[in-house]
C-alpha cells in the first residue's frame, strides 16, 4: 500500500470499484420487503392515516353518520315534519303516539294509522283515546300539507309525510295545545343542534386566540390567562350560566336572547381549549420550523395560524367535538330552569319544560321524547369526539 | 409540607378576588337597581313609597357610590359576614341563607365520595379488562350517566320512587324539621332523603371519573416495572395494587378539582327540580328576580367550595406525592 491511497481513500472518479456493484436502478421499496398493502401504508398521507384509524373505530364511524344525517335533516324540517311547529288540534290534546300498522284484518294495505275516538274520563276529567279500527287512515307520502315557509322565505306545502285527508298523524303523541310532537322535536332540532355548533365556535376562536397568543408569548400575558383559566374553572358553569342568562333584559326579542345564549355558552367555555392550544404551542414553538419561520421575518400570527396551528387541529377538533355535548346540555338545562331561550323559539330544553312536573310523566309520558333525542345526540358526540381523538394522532 | 399549604393558600386569594370581582360585574351588569325597579312597582300599585326610608337603604348599600366603591363595599361586607341585604325577603342575606349553604356543602360531599365509590372498581375493571365485553358494557352506561340530563333523571326518578315505593322523594327532609334545629331525628331525616340527589348527581360526575382512571391506570400498567414484576413472578393481584394502582390513585384525587364544578352544577339543577333545601333554588329565583346580592352571594359561596375542594384536593396530593410538595407547586 502507498501513501497516497492512504491519504485519499476514494477511487479515482470512473475507475471501476473494488467491489461488486449492481447495475440496476434504485428501487426505495427493495429496502423492505412490501406486499403491496404495506406499500400502501408506508406511504399514505396522514389524511388517510387518520381516516383509516377513525375507520376502525365502529361506534365513532356509525355516530358520524348519524349525526351527519340529523345535521342534513335541519335543514329540511320543514319538509320532514308532518305539521307546522305551531299548528294547533284542539280535538287532538294530550294524544297518546298513533302506532304505524301495515296489515288490516290480515290483508296488507301498507302504511296506515287508526282513527281515534276521544271521551272525557269523567272521574279524572283525563282525555281518553281509543283507536277506532273501522276508520283506517293510510298515510300519504310527498304531499301537500300545512303550508309553511321554507327557511321563513318561499311559500310551500310539501310534506314528506302527511295524515290522510281528514285523519291526522301524531307519530309521538301530542302536547297540551294539541301539537304534533314529532314535528316540534325535529324544528327543536334546528336550535339545539346548532347553538352547540355556534357555541363551539366562538369558543374555538377564543380558545386559539387566547390560549395560542398565552402560549407563544408567554410572560406577564401567559400569567393573566392561566390565572383567569383557573379562575374560570373553578366556577360550577351552571350556576354561571344562569346569572348571566338572568340578566338579558325581558324586552329582548327571542332570536336575540337565542343570540346572547350561544354567546354565553362559548364566552365560558374556552378555557379547555385554550388550555390544550398553550401546552401543544409551549412544546411546538421550540421546533426549528419556527425558527425558521422567525428568521425569514414571519409575525406571531402567521406562526400560529400558519406553521403552529395546523399542527394540532386534529387534536382541537376532537376536543371541541367533546366539549359540544355540554353546551347542549347546558342549553337544555338553561332553558328548562326557564333562564333559557323562550317561545316561540322552540329548541329541546323548551320541549322538555312541558314535561316539568311529575304528573306529566305519569299520564302524559311521550311528551320526555325529546329526551331521547337529547341522549342520541349527546351519545354520538361523545363517540365521535372519542373516535376523532384516537384518530388525530395516527402514528401513534 | 407546611411551606406547600401556606403557598396553596396564599394563591387562593387572588383567585378568590379575580371571582369576587366577575360574580360582582354579573351582579351589576343588569340595568337599574333593585330600588328603582320596587319604587316603580309601588307607585304603579298606587301606594305611598317612603322615599326617605329607600334613601336611607340606598345610602346603607352605597347604591349612591360609583361602582369601584361598591365593588369594595361589598367584599369588604362579606369578609366581615356581611353579605348584603336581600331585598326580596327584607333580610340580612346571612339570614334568609340558613342551613342552606350547609346541605349544599353535605350533598356535595356525599356526592363525591359515591362517586369515588362507583367509578374505583369500575376504573379498574375496565383498565384491567380492556377491550372486554364488561369493559364495553360499563362505559356505556357511565357515558348514558353523561347523556341524561340530570334533570329528567330526577324527574323520573321522582315518578318512579313515588310509583313503586309510594314515597315522595322531593326535598331533603320532611317538611315538619325545617326549622327545627339541627338534632338527631333531623339528621337521620335528612339522611334518609339525601341518597336520591347525591345519586343522580353522582351519575354525571362518575362516567368521566371512570374514563380517566381507566386511561391513566392502562399507561402505568403498560410500562416496564409492570413488566418486570410480573416477569419475577408477582401474582396479578398484587402487581396492580402494589404500584399501578397507587401512581392511578394520585391523579384521582388530584381529580376531585376538575369533577368538582360539574358536581356542583349538576347539584343546582337537580335541587331545583326536586325542591331540596339547598341553595339550587333559592338561586335561581334570586336570579329571575334580580335580588342580585342573594344571587352574588351564592355564586360566591359556589365559587369559594369549588375552590376549597381544590384546595383540599391538592393537599392530599401533596401528602400522597412528595414530588409535589417538595417542588413546591402542582405538576398538574
Amino acid at each position: 500500500m502507498t501513501l497516497e491511497t492512504v491519504r485519499s481513500p476514494l477511487p479515482e472518479p470512473g475507475a471501476p470499484l473494488g467491489h461488486y456493484v449492481s447495475d440496476a436502478p434504485f428501487d426505495p421499496d427493495r429496502l423492505e420487503e412490501t406486499t403491496p398493502r404495506h406499500k400502501k401504508f408506508a406511504r399514505a398521507s396522514q389524511k388517510q392515516l387518520m381516516w383509516w384509524k377513525f375507520r376502525r373505530h365502529k361506534l365513532a364511524l356509525a355516530s358520524a353518520w348519524f349525526l351527519g344525517i340529523l345535521y342534513a335533516m335541519i335543514l329540511v324540517v320543514e319538509f320532514l315534519a308532518p305539521y307546522n311547529l305551531h299548528t294547533r288540534h284542539m280535538e287532538h290534546i294530550y294524544e297518546p303516539p298513533q302506532r304505524v300498522r301495515l296489515f288490516h284484518e290480515g290483508s296488507f294495505v301498507g302504511p296506515f294509522v287508526y282513527g281515534r275516538t276521544m271521551r272525557l274520563d269523567m272521574d279524572t276529567l283525563q282525555r281518553i283515546y281509543t283507536d277506532n279500527p273501522a276508520d283506517v287512515q293510510p298515510i300519504r307520502f310527498f304531499c301537500s300539507g300545512d303550508s309553511y315557509r321554507f327557511w321563513g322565505l318561499k311559500e310551500a306545502d310539501f310534506h314528506l309525510a302527511c295524515p290522510a285527508k281528514g285523519g291526522t298523524l301524531f307519530l309521538l303523541g301530542t302536547d297540551r295545545l294539541g301539537r304534533d310532537v314529532l314535528s316540534r322535536i325535529l324544528y327543536g332540532a334546528r336550535i339545539s343542534l346548532t347553538i352547540g355548533l355556534l357555541g363551539i365556535a366562538i369558543s374555538f376562536t377564543l380558545g386559539i386566540v387566547i390560549g395560542g397568543l398565552a402560549g407563544y408569548h408567554g410572560g406577564w400575558f401567559d400569567l393573566i390567562v392561566q390565572r383567569l383559566i383557573e379562575v374560570l374553572q373553578s366556577i360550577p358553569s351552571i350556576p354561571l350560566w344562569m346569572a348571566l342568562a338572568a340578566i338579558m333584559p325581558v324586552t329582548w326579542s327571542p332570536i336575540l336572547i337565542y343570540i346572547g345564549i350561544t354567546v354565553i355558552l362559548g364566552l365560558l367555555d374556552w378555557t379547555g381549549l385554550a388550555r390544550a392550544v398553550r401546552s401543544k404551542l409551549l412544546s411546538l414553538r421550540e421546533e426549528d420550523y419556527v425558527l425558521a419561520a422567525q428568521l425569514m421575518g414571519a409575525g406571531s400570527a402567521r406562526i400560529i395560524g400558519r406553521h403552529l396551528v395546523p399542527g394540532f387541529m386534529s387534536h382541537l377538533i376532537a376536543t371541541a367535538t367533546l366539549a359540544i355535548p355540554g353546551m347542549i346540555l347546558g342549553e337544555t338545562a338553561l332553558s328548562f330552569l326557564g333562564l333559557g331561550l323562550r317561545p316561540p323559539i322552540t329548541s329541546w330544553g323548551i320541549l322538555l319544560t312541558e314535561a316539568r312536573s311529575v304528573s306529566v310523566i305519569a299520564f302524559y309520558p311521550w311528551l320526555l321524547f325529546p329526551t331521547l333525542f337529547v341522549i342520541l345526540v349527546i351519545l354520538a358526540f361523545n363517540f365521535l369526539g372519542d373516535g376523532l381523538r384516537d384518530a388525530a394522532d395516527p402514528y401513534k | 409540607m407546611l411551606r406547600y399549604i401556606l403557598l396553596r393558600l396564599l394563591s387562593m386569594i387572588p383567585t378568590m378576588a379575580v371571582i369576587s370581582m366577575l360574580v360582582f360585574t354579573i351582579i351589576e351588569l343588569p340595568p337599574g337597581d333593585y330600588f328603582e325597579s320596587y319604587v316603580s312597582e309601588l307607585t304603579a300599585m298606587g301606594e305611598d313609597v317612603d322615599m326617605a326610608e329607600i334613601e336611607e337603604l340606598r345610602h346603607q348599600y352605597g347604591f349612591d357610590q360609583p361602582p369601584v366603591m361598591r365593588y369594595f363595599h361589598w367584599v369588604g361586607g362579606m369578609l366581615t359576614g356581611d353579605f348584603g341585604y336581600s331585598f326580596e325577603y327584607q333580610l340580612p342575606v346571612s339570614e334568609v341563607v340558613g342551613d342552606r349553604l350547609w346541605l349544599t356543602v353535605l350533598v356535595s360531599f356525599f356526592t363525591i365520595i359515591v362517586t369515588w365509590l362507583i367509578a374505583f372498581p369500575i376504573g379498574i375493571y375496565s383498565a384491567t379488562h380492556q377491550y372486554s365485553w364488561g369493559d364495553y358494557g360499563l362505559t356505556f352506561l357511565g357515558l348514558l350517566g353523561i347523556a341524561v340530563p340530570n334533570f329528567m333523571l330526577a324527574l323520573i326518578l321522582m315518578y318512579f320512587a313515588n310509583r313503586w315505593f309510594g314515597v315522595s322523594i322531593g326535598h331533603l327532609m320532611d317538611q315538619k324539621y325545617l326549622a327545627e334545629p339541627m338534632s338527631w331525628e333531623k339528621s337521620r331525616s335528612i339522611l334518609s332523603h339525601i341518597w336520591i340527589p347525591v345519586l343522580i348527581v353522582g351519575t354525571a360526575g362518575t362516567a368521566g371519573m371512570i374514563r380517566r382512571l381507566r386511561a391513566n391506570l392502562l399507561d402505568e400498567l403498560q410500562k416496564q416495572y409492570v413488566v418486570t414484576a410480573r416477569a419475577k413472578g408477582l401474582s396479578p393481584m398484587r402487581t396492580l395494587v402494589k404500584y399501578p394502582l397507587r401512581m392511578a390513585l394520585n391523579f384521582f384525587v388530584a381529580d376531585i378539582g376538575s369533577i368538582l364544578p360539574a358536581i356542583i352544577s349538576g347539584a343546582e339543577i337537580t335541587a331545583i327540580v326536586l325542591s331540596l333545601e339547598t341553595t339550587g333554588p333559592m338561586l335561581v329565583k334570586a336570579l329571575q328576580s334580580q335580588d342580585m346580592y342573594l344571587a352574588g352571594s351564592f355564586l360566591m359561596f359556589l365559587a369559594f367550595l369549588t375552590v376549597v375542594g381544590m384546595l383540599i384536593s391538592d393537599i392530599a396530593l401533596a401528602l400522597l406525592d412528595p414530588r409535589i410538595r417538595l417542588a413546591g407547586r402542582s405538576t398538574k
